[in-house]
């Protein structure tokens, strides 16, 4: 009589699709995501990233620093963006993080190279991110043999060849023994607290609207701000717990360097916080459903994760995914959270990613606060 | 006589469905309304237009003397509004949803006033229980604590009983009468004739439109319906061949007696005079509450159609 039966599991299997497709939100993420997701990650990581902005610095006007210079340019790893006029410049530079690259050609390179006298140029690099340069400086080490081919002739054509007429003195900055957990673990503060924040409050307009506790809720004189921050306060201090359990193991178990900018650190985590609740609170009012609230924070972690130079170095992606990692607010926040930990960035060097989580929270904010209803209509 | 609510050519549509219309409704301050009319007809959209939890696409009015589309917050705060589906958060304890509720208003004394709510509902000793583990009778007396712990002037109530076994609707009903004799209004939406004529007045209300209003006995004598009650062995079985016969309006079976309404007399008389033989015995009745508005939904569904 029972057992298993075919027209049973028909019966099941065919109400399951019915419910499936009356769901057009999920049905049309799950349609969707794949397609997307592939074509925006498939395009925009790389791990190996070329044209990284590079500054220099000439002291001397020579023949062979241009052809150094065009040496570089013609590498494809190294744009040359900025020429700076003093070394205290072009330190400046690669601690705000301009420039990935740092190259100083000092003064009296010409006579060095000429008289075969130990030249060398200086290339100083921004190694926060292993990842991000490993293959450029690998590339680096051809250089000296071919940069001056052309210019090595008549007398000097001895100084080519073997030896290399200079050497490349590579000075590796913030991270010299290139250990990926420094730049990583700081990146996972961002993460982890976009993950959870933004989720837990996704979920919490939408709990109520579920619920059926959002008419009661509604036909109390509470107002929509005092609902938005009432629901946010419990988890900013989710945050701030979750915030100091990372900081504290990423320095006791990571040996993760802390440099200071403490001031922009705080300010940086307080924005990004009430940014991410924000954020979630929006998902709320604009799902219909926890699940549709779960499948829209999803949609915005990917991002977060893969577009915002968590993963994948952020200048390894083309212009365009640059341009929407720069809309990413997690993009920001990982900039203020390495430049303090790693370069000890004060908030002189970072106002600009600071600024930019005030935009993100502002927006958010304005935009939950014009989509929160007050009424059922 | 003040007005308690008084609102006006009411309208509400959601998409193409024309939910509400036209409906004007006074309620006269102190009193018990009842609401009633067939599922979907726009009672909960009525009763959450008056509480500013709906904006109505036209129409003016007032509750409380406060206008319902500009002062809506206002009018939150003076009246309470119990939904139709438990609307209290299920996993705070009994205590915790009064105080959510006493917070939200602002109300002083917090302590004092969901001790009083708690031990007028008897609770007090389960006050750390979990609203959501509570029978439905008394869920429903927690919701209307909640709605009333403010004080309200003006109470809604939308389908409070619904699914509540009768005693716990008769304390429920006798916690409304002792609110009421306080001087509150309460305007209540029922599907229940006996609660109907709990109230002290009643609209009634169908496919968006109010079509009849005034005391249960106004309401009975307006429809000038006359009904004559059958008894006698297997009556009930002779319902639905009565039902056609020329005259007659409606024939309901009750139990071991058949009710059969009409609007003629003379026709409705002639309609029953086959059966005016033994076992069955025929007599004219009041016609009950329940007899007029199936009446009424019948007329209403013909208009609408």
């Amino acid at each position: 009589m029972n057992g298993f039966s075919p027209t049973r599991v028909f019966a099941v299997m065919v109400k399951e699709f019915k419910q499936l497709t009356r769901d057009r939100v999920t049905y049309a993420m799950m349609l969707g995501l794949p397609v997307v997701q592939l074509l925006l990650f498939g395009y925009a990581i790389n791990s190996e990233p070329r044209h990284l902005p590079t500054a220099l610095l000439v002291q001397e006007d020579s023949v062979f620093a241009r052809s150094i210079t065009s040496a570089l340019h013609n590498s494809a790893y190294f744009d040359l963006v900025a020429h700076a006029r003093s070394p205290a410049e072009l330190d400046e530079m690669v601690r705000r993080g301009d420039v990935q690259f740092a190259i100083t050609v000092p003064g009296d390179f010409t006579r060095r190279v000429a008289r075969g006298d130990k030249a060398q140029i200086l290339i100083e690099v921004d190694a926060a991110d292993p990842s991000a340069t490993g293959a450029a400086v690998a590339a680096l080490a051809a250089l000296p043999n071919q940069a001056l081919v052309n210019d090595l002739k008549g007398a000097l054509r001895n100084r080519a060849g073997n030896p290399a007429p200079f050497e490349v003195v590579v000075h590796r900055r913030y991270n010299p023994e290139a250990i990926t957990s420094y730049n990583i673990v700081p990146g996972l503060l961002g993460v982890i607290l976009s993950m959870t924040l933004v989720m837990m409050t996704a979920l919490s307009v939408t709990r109520e609207a579920e619920r059926g506790t959002m008419e009661s809720l509604l036909a109390t004189p509470v107002e929509p701000l005092e609902v938005m921050v009432g629901k946010l306060a419990p988890y900013v201090v989710v945050g701030v717990v979750q915030t100091l359990i990372i900081l504290l193991l990423a320095r006791f178990l990571f040996d993760v360097p802390m440099l200071g900018g403490w001031v922009g650190l705080t300010l940086g985590i307080s924005l990004f916080i009430v940014g991410s609740l924000a954020l979630g609170f929006l998902m709320s009012t604009l799902a219909r459903s926890q699940l549709q609230a779960m499948q829209m924070s999803v949609f915005y972690i990917l991002p977060s994760i893969l577009l915002s130079g968590f993963m994948f170095p952020f200048r390894g992606m083309p212009a365009w995914a640059q341009a929407i990692g720069e809309v990413v607010p997690v993009t920001h926040f990982l900039r203020v959270v390495r430049g303090a930990l790693l370069k000890g960035q004060g908030v002189e060097d970072m106002w600009r990613e600071l600024l930019a989580l005030v935009a993100f929270v502002c927006v958010v904010t304005a935009l939950a606060m014009a989509r929160y209803r007050r009424t059922l209509d | 006589m003040t007005l308690a609510i008084d609102v006006r050519g009411l309208n509400k549509s959601f998409g193409d469905k024309h939910v509400v219309q036209d409906v004007s409704l006074q309620v006269e301050e102190g009193r018990i309304c009842g609401f009633l009319g067939p599922n979907g007809s726009g009672k909960t959209t009525t009763l959450r237009m008056l509480c500013g939890l709906l904006t109505p696409d036209s129409g003016e009015g007032t509750a409380l003397g406060l206008d319902i589309i500009t002062q809506a917050n206002l009018i939150k705060r003076r009246a309470g509004y119990m939904t139709q589906k438990f609307s209290l958060y299920e996993d705070l304890s009994l205590e915790e949803n009064l105080q959510f509720s006493a917070r939200v208003h602002g109300l002083d004394h917090r302590k004092d006033r969901v001790d009083a709510a708690l031990e007028r509902l008897g609770l007090i000793e389960r006050r750390s229980q979990l609203a959501g583990s509570l029978s439905g009778g008394w869920k429903q007396r927690l919701a209307l604590a909640t709605a009333t712990l403010h004080e309200p002037k003006l109470l809604l109530l939308d389908e409070p009983t619904a699914g509540v076994d009768p005693k716990a609707r008769r304390t429920f009903w006798d916690e409304i009468h002792a609110l009421s004799a306080e001087g509150l209004t309460v305007l209540v939406s029922t599907h229940y004739m006996d609660e109907a004529e709990r109230c002290h007045e009643i609209a009634y209300i169908a496919y968006g439109k109010l079509i009849a209003r005034g005391t249960a006995d106004q309401v009975i004598a307006d429809t000038q319906l006359v009904t004559f009650n059958g008894e006698g062995p297997g009556i009930d079985r002779l319902a639905a061949e009565i039902a056609k016969r020329d005259g007659v309006e409606m024939a309901a079976p009750f139990g071991q007696s058949l009710h059969v309404s009409g609007t003629e007399r003379a026709a409705l008389e002639a309609a029953i005079a086959p059966y005016r033989r033994e076992p069955f015995r025929w007599t004219q009745v009041e016609p009950s509450l329940e007899d007029v508005f199936i009446r009424l939904m019948d007329q209403s569904e013909d208009n609408f159609r």
